[in-house]
């Protein structure tokens, strides 16, 4: 049934064509970050739904809690406080998967099917096809996804594909006490940011823009932001994203190698040798892995 | 970890990752090149988990926005299946919440499951250092032996006059903010036929002085408009909350105001909040110093004549003339008693003729009128000495005084929402009092989009207040019978029930006897008779208000044997919290009644530095009773919009766990069996007490909720015709206008008349159409009478029109008043008439001076909290503090001084958490770990402290330490020419808790309360601060 709704764009590491008949809506997320209060409560509620439990941490000296994204925590709140012009603000942005038009996990992805993107936008990971290469975290242009420490694969939000196939909006977006989230098509929610941009520039911002960045081929999580000329005051988020030359890479020439690669390790060849002679990578790069390896073997040497 | 190296650390991983694929991985890709494998049959989106999942409408548990909960549980209510709660998400049809919920809302599920449940009755013996499961039965002998044994010891059944008093101080009652309707109504019963009066609720530590200061001004003392109405402000005012943070979804309102209206929004408080985060500017101030902000306002708009002149002359007290020989000087009003520490309040009064009336002078000319006093009183509030006593910038103060004048025109209007930041405090009736008269003379009250919005806190603090669960109080803010005042049912019939001061007034409490004589009916049924006056000697009568300060008191002095606690966590929310502990250890027994371990019940265990005491020492036996949660229950509660909401059980609760309404029904049968079998002091209170309950044992929400409606108990004629019935015997009653005061009904709570008629459960409604200006009166129910917006006769001129095409709520038709809300006024009453708007007041005047209402003036002033950081009041040096504060001896000892105690700690909710309960919900424990104070920039640079540091925090009564928020939301503030460093402290902590444990935060504040309710003061008290 969800495959009526939510046809398939694209799916990692397949060559089979998609379909093309169907064109379902494209839908998005707008975060209107002048209206969060960051109460966290689109944290809180995508952990419930999605069943997920994050460790009980710790304060660090900030609001910020769970500190990071990580495979139990797929969507964090980012409180930073800044000081422009004499004025004081509290700039606090829900950080999570952007679901990209042009996704750099997706095309980073060795493993078919592990990351599909449906035609209404959302990019998805589909853990038991996850081989938990960790290719998608360097094919990221906003560092999201996590690799989970209890199995290996890899985990991000999911715009509640699930529930957005049966009708209904994102857990997160529900449950947004003010409103700062909303979803729809994606037209609409263009449109809305657009009321939202003029507000701002009403009340002094004259800066206000939508994030919706091209370089990733926009995007169907999308910002308001009160300063859209420094989206970086947002804790760091990336003025103009794009995927990272590492995926470039892979894509244009390492890929076929490296699918060589995975064939013949299927049938037993040596995984380290293959990886060791086709890549081309810089030998510092080398070099640190030759180390961190010496250093966990040193570990598991110490722990025995 | 820093921003950029949380980066950098992630940047490394990808590199890493990059080059390490599992063998594992690869042989699966491997696989699929080789077409041993179909991806295509794994590509769905995950199942919808709530397809077949029963789903059942609640009310979230936490605050008093209440908003709406659809619960969805596993099985679809078969008979085999047992009911678990899988889910729980926004009821979008709620007109208030559309479906949103914040951090604790949604996660709601974890609060139902969470492992701290209480599960079986246990007992803690005297000395033990261990829980010990017993049986109910046990667990109800021993607790109602217990209460048996105390009461016929020390029973005060007449007072040295010869009064019968009935009054048992030796046992305290702590009643649950979060209990539904049903269950603090029954508790009411049962606590008032023991004779318990050392009692009270959340309301104390919360809202009291909301009631004060908002019925001493308009009548009643409920937040005057609904959440959704804030959408209709031009302006919104926050301040003395911190809406944003504490009622994220009522907050909602606030935001579409702006969207919708283009609204200003401005925050005035001690820290930039998360409030702030939205405003369009944000104000600092001096914790403890609002008054002196509010004031100066007052001063502003009388000076720029931003007075919206036709309302305050019509419906205000502008123009009443005050009696000779009230005067202010110096800091004090008339009539001070230093040797009794308060005031005479004789001459706070109107000046009467012949008849009774108030005289006015509608020219405003005479030099005793109200508005020439208020004038003269709030001259002294000049922009620079409110930036001297509040620290606030003058610029700052400025853009609220003119946003809020801008609102003085009939077509613009202007709110404030405020909650704790105000009644927190020995002034913090007369906080809102003065903000109270900013918006008489505004012209906003009674206007959608205006209004005093207190945001009250527990989910149904509302509704326990409305039920009177407080030490002085009954249902429907009728007062308990005062032994001195109200010896005999005349005397107390004559002395509250008010007369007339103004001709042609409704004055609504003119009905005082109906709603008494009705309630008496309930407690003592057919056993209430002409003859018994009622049973009027079997109510408890009071001596002192036995609020939670007072009790405590009475505790640590070793005088109060015995302690039941219903869903309140006393230890951690009183003040002063080791001599609330040390209070706890004098205690023979202590009663719990709890879904969840508290730190109350576990106040015998220690806890290393955060509690450190000796077990074997405390000879109190502790008796846990598990009980419900809401999910687990039917029942109302009552919003902060005063909306009566009906929710229904979704699931069993875990193992013995029992309603509350079981549990007292079973401890009151045991009671009443002992008295029967063996006598005892006082016993015709509790065998005259009428529990006419199919199951005694366990009385139902719908059999309690019909009782709050009331019924008749005979036909009732048609006063209009008296040969036709109203409302025929064992009816219920349409609505509190049927009341009688013959014995010819019975009614519960006279304000909730209407909430469950003939017509069925009015509070169950769900209709949510927008009727107009985002009223939805199909939707639940509203007190008084399915009212949504309070005095909303106001939102017309005098001749009925309102003064607002565009916000036009009700207006007078010709005939009668009509609109899209009940008309909070006499219908039929045309605007000739000159009825005031205000009914429930004897002038029906809404007060800019409250005459004798409140114990501390009637114009507020601004002294210094207690524990001043200036150790002076440069307005009159001489009285520093307020002169009708109450303070024990012992605790006046336990004060400090700015000398070593420098700083100023002001206490606050986090928007994650609600109270002490959610440290037990692992989604909230996840969301804010660990306890932790903010301090500025400044400070922390002084001490040497960067983010993240331990750090203690030091009082005269005890210190805390926690991590320290090193943030630039907090400046310190040049005050009296002194600078003023503030630390903010959360207070979520404790060592019954998924997240880490902590120290009770009100370790730190004093014990010492609002004049005039003595609800605490958690909001500016000094501390000091060093690294740990």
């Amino acid at each position: 049934m969800a495959l009526q709704s939510l046809d398939i764009l694209r799916r990692s590491a397949t060559t089979t064509p998609s379909t093309q008949v169907r064109a379902p809506i494209e839908v998005a997320k707008l975060i209107d970050v002048s209206t969060c209060i960051g109460c966290k409560a689109c944290q809180v509620a995508c952990s419930e739904w999605n069943d997920i439990r994050e460790e009980v941490g710790e304060c660090v000296g900030v609001y910020d809690n769970p500190t990071d994204l990580s495979a139990k925590a797929w969507t964090v709140m980012r409180f930073a406080e800044v000081e422009e012009h004499g004025r004081l603000e509290w700039l606090i942005r829900k950080d999570g998967c952007m679901h990209c038009a042009d996704p750099g996990c997706l095309k980073a992805c060795p493993s078919p099917g592990a990351i599909i993107q449906y035609k209404n936008g959302i990019v998805d990971f589909h853990e038991e096809n996850c081989i938990g290469c960790g290719y998608c975290v360097t094919g990221c242009p906003f560092n999201v996804p996590r690799i989970s420490k209890d199995d290996g694969k890899a985990y991000k939000c999911s715009l509640c594909s699930d529930r957005v196939a049966v009708g209904q909006e994102p857990a997160c977006v529900k449950t947004c006490p003010t409103g700062a989230i909303q979803f729809g098509s994606k037209e609409d929610m263009k449109d809305y940011a657009a009321t939202r941009v003029e507000d701002l520039k009403r009340r002094g911002f004259e800066n206000a823009g939508l994030y919706d960045p091209q370089g990733v081929g926009g995007t169907h999580v999308m910002y308001v932001l009160h300063h859209a000329d420094k989206p970086e005051l947002y804790s760091g988020l990336p003025s103009n994203p794009s995927i990272s030359p590492l995926v470039s890479l892979w894509k244009g020439m390492a890929k076929p190698l490296a699918t060589l690669a995975l064939a013949g390790v299927a049938l037993g060849s040596l995984f380290h040798y293959v990886m060791k002679g086709p890549n081309e990578v810089s030998k510092e790069v080398e070099d640190e892995i030759e180390d961190e390896d010496k250093r966990e073997r040193a570990d598991k040497e110490a722990t025995k | 970890m820093d921003q950029d190296n949380r980066r950098a650390a992630g940047m490394q991983m990808n590199r890493r990752q990059f080059f390490r694929i599992s063998a594992a991985g690869l042989s699966s890709s491997g696989l699929v090149l080789m077409g041993a494998y179909s991806g295509e049959a794994h590509a769905e989106v995950r199942q919808y988990k709530l397809a077949r999942t029963r789903e059942t409408r609640n009310t979230c548990t936490y605050c008093s926005v209440g908003c709406g909960l659809l619960m969805y549980s596993l099985g679809d209510g078969a008979k085999n299946a047992k009911a678990e709660i899988i889910h729980i998400e926004g009821d979008p049809d709620h007109p208030v919440s559309r479906g949103a919920l914040c951090p604790k809302g949604a996660g709601l599920l974890d609060f139902i499951h969470a492992p701290g449940r209480l599960k079986y009755p246990e007992v803690r013996e005297a000395g033990s250092k261990e829980w010990k499961r017993i049986s109910w039965h046990e667990a109800i002998e021993r607790v109602a032996k217990h209460m048996k044994a105390d009461r016929d010891a020390n029973l005060i059944e007449k007072n040295a006059d010869g009064v019968p008093v009935n009054r048992w101080l030796s046992t305290a009652m702590l009643t649950a903010s979060a209990s539904s309707n049903e269950t603090g109504i029954i508790t009411q019963k049962f606590m008032r036929s023991l004779g318990i009066i050392a009692t009270d609720a959340q309301a104390r530590v919360c809202h009291g002085p909301t009631v004060s200061a908002l019925a001493s001004t308009f009548g009643r003392g409920a937040m005057t408009n609904s959440w959704v109405d804030i959408k209709n402000a031009d302006f919104v005012l926050v301040m003395g909350g911190n809406a944003a943070e504490a009622h994220p979804v009522g907050f909602r309102w606030a935001i579409e105001a702006k969207k919708q209206r283009g609204a200003k929004l401005i925050v005035v408080d001690p820290r930039f909040n998360r409030t702030a985060a939205v405003a369009d500017h944000y104000v600092p101030i001096r914790a403890g110093s609002d008054i002196a902000f509010l004031g100066g306002i007052i001063n502003w708009l009388i000076k720029h004549d931003k007075i919206q002149w036709d309302y305050v002359k019509a419906y205000t007290n502008a123009s009443a003339i005050v009696q000779e020989g009230y005067a202010f000087d110096e800091g004090l009003f008339s009539g001070y008693n230093e040797e009794k520490g308060s005031y005479d309040k004789k001459t706070w009064n109107y000046e009467l003729d012949e008849k009774g009336i108030a005289k006015v002078d509608p020219t405003l000319q005479h030099p005793r009128c109200v508005w020439n006093l208020m004038k003269q009183h709030y001259e002294r509030y000049t922009p620079e000495v409110v930036n001297n006593l509040t620290g606030s910038p003058v610029e700052g103060f400025e853009q609220v005084c003119k946003h809020l004048g801008d609102t003085c025109t009939p077509d613009k209007v202007g709110t404030i929402l405020y909650a704790l930041g105000w009644t927190q405090h020995t002034t913090g009736a007369q906080n809102i009092r003065t903000m109270a008269m900013i918006q008489l003379l505004l012209g906003n009250i009674g206007m959608p989009g205006g209004g005093v919005n207190a945001l009250r806190g527990h989910s149904n603090i509302q509704g326990l207040s409305d039920l009177g669960l407080l030490s002085t109080s009954l249902p429907g803010y009728l007062t308990l019978p005062n032994e001195k005042l109200h010896p005999t049912l005349d005397a107390y019939l004559t002395q509250t029930t008010p007369k007339l001061l103004r001709d042609g007034q409704l004055n609504y409490w003119s009905n005082t006897p109906k709603f008494f004589v009705s309630l008496m009916k309930w407690f003592w049924g057919d056993k209430a008779t002409k003859d018994n006056n009622w049973g009027y000697d079997w109510l408890p009568k009071w001596d002192k208000m036995y609020d939670v300060l007072h009790i405590t008191e009475l505790m640590y002095q070793g005088k109060i044997n015995g302690f039941v606690v219903q869903g309140f966590n006393p230890l951690a929310s009183f003040p002063d919290a080791h001599k609330v502990r040390d209070a706890f250890a004098k205690l023979k027994y202590m009663v719990i009644i709890d879904p969840i371990a508290t730190e109350t019940s576990s106040f015998w265990q220690n806890h290393g530095e955060s509690n450190d005491v000796d077990s074997a020492s405390i000879q109190t036996e502790v008796f846990r009773l598990p009980s419900t949660c809401f999910a687990e229950e039917d029942g109302a509660i009552v919003n902060s919009g005063r909306w009566l909401q009906w929710h229904f059980k979704g699931a069993e609760p875990p193992g013995e766990a029992r309603g509350d309404q079981e549990i007292i029904g079973e401890l009151f049968v045991a009671l009443r069996e002992l008295y029967r079998k063996e006598g005892g002091k006082g016993a015709e209170p509790i065998l005259n007490l009428s529990w006419p309950y199919r199951d005694p044992k366990n009385p139902t929400p719908e059999e309690l909720a019909k009782e709050l409606n009331g019924r008749a108990l005979a036909d009732i004629p048609d006063p209009a015709d008296k040969s036709k019935v109203l409302v025929k015997k064992g009816e219920q009653l349409p609505g509190f206008a049927t009341l009688q005061d013959d014995g010819s009904t019975l009614c519960a709570c006279w304000i909730f008349s209407g909430c469950w008629t003939q017509a069925g459960n009015q509070m169950a409604r769900r209709d949510n159409t927008d009727v107009g200006l985002g009223n939805t009166p199909g939707w639940a129910w509203s007190w008084p009478a399915n009212r949504r917006i309070l005095y909303n006769r106001a939102s017309c001129d005098p001749a009925g029109k309102p003064w607002d095409a565009t916000r036009k709520l009700i207006a007078w038709n010709g005939e009668r008043w009509a609109g899209a809300d009940v008309p909070d006024f006499k219908v039929d009453s045309p605007p000739e008439a000159g009825m005031n708007p205000f009914i429930m007041n004897p002038e029906g005047f809404g007060r800019l001076f409250c005459t004798d209402k409140l114990v501390d003036g009637p114009f507020p002033e601004h002294y210094e909290p207690m524990e001043t950081p200036l150790g002076t009041n440069p307005l009159h040096p001489k009285v520093v503090n307020s002169p009708a504060v109450r303070i024990f001896k012992g605790d006046r000892e336990r004060l400090g001084k700015h000398t070593e105690f420098p700083f100023v700690g002001t206490t606050y909710r986090l928007t994650e958490h609600f109270q002490f309960w959610t440290k037990s919900v692992r989604l909230s424990a996840i969301a804010q770990p660990e306890q932790f104070v903010e301090i500025s920039e400044a400070l922390a640079k002084e001490k040497g402290v960067k983010a993240g540091d331990w750090v203690k925090v030091s009082s005269k009564r005890g210190f805390i330490k926690a991590r320290a928020v090193v943030t630039k939301r907090i400046k310190p503030l040049t005050v009296n020419k002194q600078t003023v460093h503030q630390i903010g402290i959360p207070l979520h902590w404790g060592w019954e808790t998924l997240a880490r444990k902590g120290y009770l935060t009100n370790i730190l504040s004093p014990a010492v309360g609002d004049c005039n309710t003595q609800t605490p003061e958690y909001k500016a008290f000094l501390v000091n601060l060093e690294k740990a």
